[in-house]
């Protein structure tokens, strides 16, 4: 187990620092997208409402490995879409990171919709209706009184949400991003005879970043709900 | 019969021998490449590990029919051996030394290296030293060639892939100039698309592909290798690397020499 630490230290750091960079982004681009796409499907206009709920029910029930793959093989493959100058020293590595990512946010920004669409339907109904009253339109009325209420009694929620980002980004892997599923594998390949070693610290690795997430959201989510 | 049911839910190792007494072998081996182990879609298994583990089986008493093949992934070969799940394993499993702490190996039955795979009008990589300046290469995600591409030549760029399949897919569409695992592997790959590739330069590493069995099975060890020789001097080891190997243009290495350690 030492000799393990002693090898793979450095390595370790590493992989899991990728691993914290896919997530924060990931999170960062799946919030704005979701956020965009709760406010879709409570819209008064029905083509919005229909593209927010076809949106969420394909990217919702599609396997993210299929997601993440269909990102490297289709979009980049095929279709040529890429995110660094191919000719880059560092292009398959760069180009990996921004497509799993760009996975990360279509797939988790689904469950970031669904998630807030039930924190709006907390919002009292006659909130809406008197911010109509005061003049103020769709956009105003969700960004200014119901979205601000709505965000506050989904941390909770949120915060899973957050949790099962941080382990999915092990998915990434099968595009070859050296995050730490990545090393797991190079680990068990080499360390055969340790594979229960390998994954106890790989466990206790990703326990290391999600449960203080798990604490911070649960405070947070008492903190700040809105009492009724 | 009764003594394999009795494996099943166990999680001793199997005793190769016994279970050959009783008729029966349960074989690990790989089901997803072409030329060594492949589970052809009418669901008969082709390759050259399985001639070889054919040849074993034959040798201990067991017919073909008396064959259970078992999908054994590399990850998963040592927790397959040492569940009891087969009583041995021949899939491109190269002997390591953190993998004898784990497990026995009879043979090598065969030395394959690292090399190459490259599209067939590639002109520009001859070895690994010339993918160098910025050359893409792909492999499968953390295994030993991905790793030793990673430390013998770190001006390459690497893409790691889930299968092998990702990686000739990604070469034969040019978003990837060259594909590396040990040389009889590519050599399969060559076979299965013909005229689209080719393998390009020197083997530059050496993999002793041997048959994993459980630590302390020394009887059954010492069969396995009986047998491995008995089929390189009898020219069925040849005549099995022929049939599978050699419509992929690959040059046929002589037989290794069985190590009984």
């Amino acid at each position: 187990m030492n000799s393990l630490f002693d090898t793979y230290g450095d390595a370790m750091l590493d992989a899991f620092w990728v691993t914290i960079r896919l997530t924060f982004w990931s999170a960062i681009g799946a919030t704005v997208w979701g956020t965009i796409l709760a406010g879709m499907r409570v819209s008064p206009v029905p083509v919005l409402r229909f593209a927010g709920t076809w949106y969420v029910n394909l990217f919702r029930n599609t396997p993210l490995t299929l997601i993440i793959v269909f990102c490297s093989v289709g979009l980049y493959q095929n279709l040529g879409i890429h995110f660094t100058s191919e000719s880059s020293p560092t292009f398959i590595r760069d180009n990996g990171f921004w497509l799993a990512v760009l996975g990360f946010v279509l797939y988790t920004s689904a469950f970031v919709c669904e998630s807030l669409r039930s924190g709006i339907n907390t919002v009292p109904l006659g909130q809406a209706e008197a911010a109509r009253s005061l003049g103020l339109g769709f956009r105003q009325t969700l960004t200014l009184v119901v979205l601000p209420q709505a965000f506050r009694s989904v941390i909770a929620p949120l915060g899973s949400v957050l949790i099962a980002l941080v382990k999915n980004t092990t998915i990434a892997s099968a595009i070859g991003v050296a995050e730490a599923a990545l090393l797991m594998k190079e680990m068990i390949e080499n360390e055969s005879d340790q594979l229960f070693s390998v994954f106890g610290i790989f466990a206790v690795g990703f326990m290391i970043l999600t449960l203080p997430i798990g604490f911070v959201f649960g405070y947070a989510s008492k903190k700040l709900a809105v009492k009724r | 019969m009764l003594s394999a049911v009795a494996g099943c839910g166990s999680t001793e190792p199997r005793d190769p021998l016994a279970d050959a007494r009783d008729g029966h072998l349960t074989i690990g081996v790989k089901f997803d490449q072409p030329g060594l182990g492949l589970r052809e879609p009418d669901k008969e298994m082709t390759g050259f590990d399985i001639e070889v583990a054919e040849y074993i089986a034959q040798y201990l008493g067991v017919p073909p029919d008396g064959i259970t093949w078992k999908e054994a992934p590399s990850p998963q070969r040592e927790t397959l051996i040492k569940n009891g799940e087969v009583d041995f394993i021949v899939a491109t499993y190269s002997i390591s030394e953190s993998r004898l702490r784990a497990v026995d190996f009879a043979g090598p039955y065969y030395i394959a290296g690292q090399s190459l795979l490259v599209r067939k009008d590639e002109t520009d990589i001859t070895g690994p030293e010339s993918l160098e300046n910025g050359k893409k290469l792909c492999s499968v995600a953390g295994s030993t060639s991905a790793q030793n591409v990673k430390e013998m030549y770190p001006g390459v760029q690497l893409q790691q892939f889930d299968s092998y399949s990702s990686c000739v897919e990604a070469l034969s569409r040019g978003k990837v100039d060259a594909l590396t695992t040990d040389d009889i592997i590519l050599a399969g790959y060559a076979a299965q698309y013909p005229g689209e590739f080719k393998l390009a330069g020197e083997a530059f590493t050496t993999e002793k592909y041997g048959v994993g069995l459980a630590k302390g099975e020394d009887a059954a060890r010492d069969a396995i290798n009986d047998a491995i020789e008995d089929m390189i001097d009898t020219g069925a080891w040849r005549a099995a690397l022929e049939k599978t190997m050699g419509k992929s243009g690959f040059p046929l290495p002589d037989p290794p020499q069985v190590n009984r350690y």
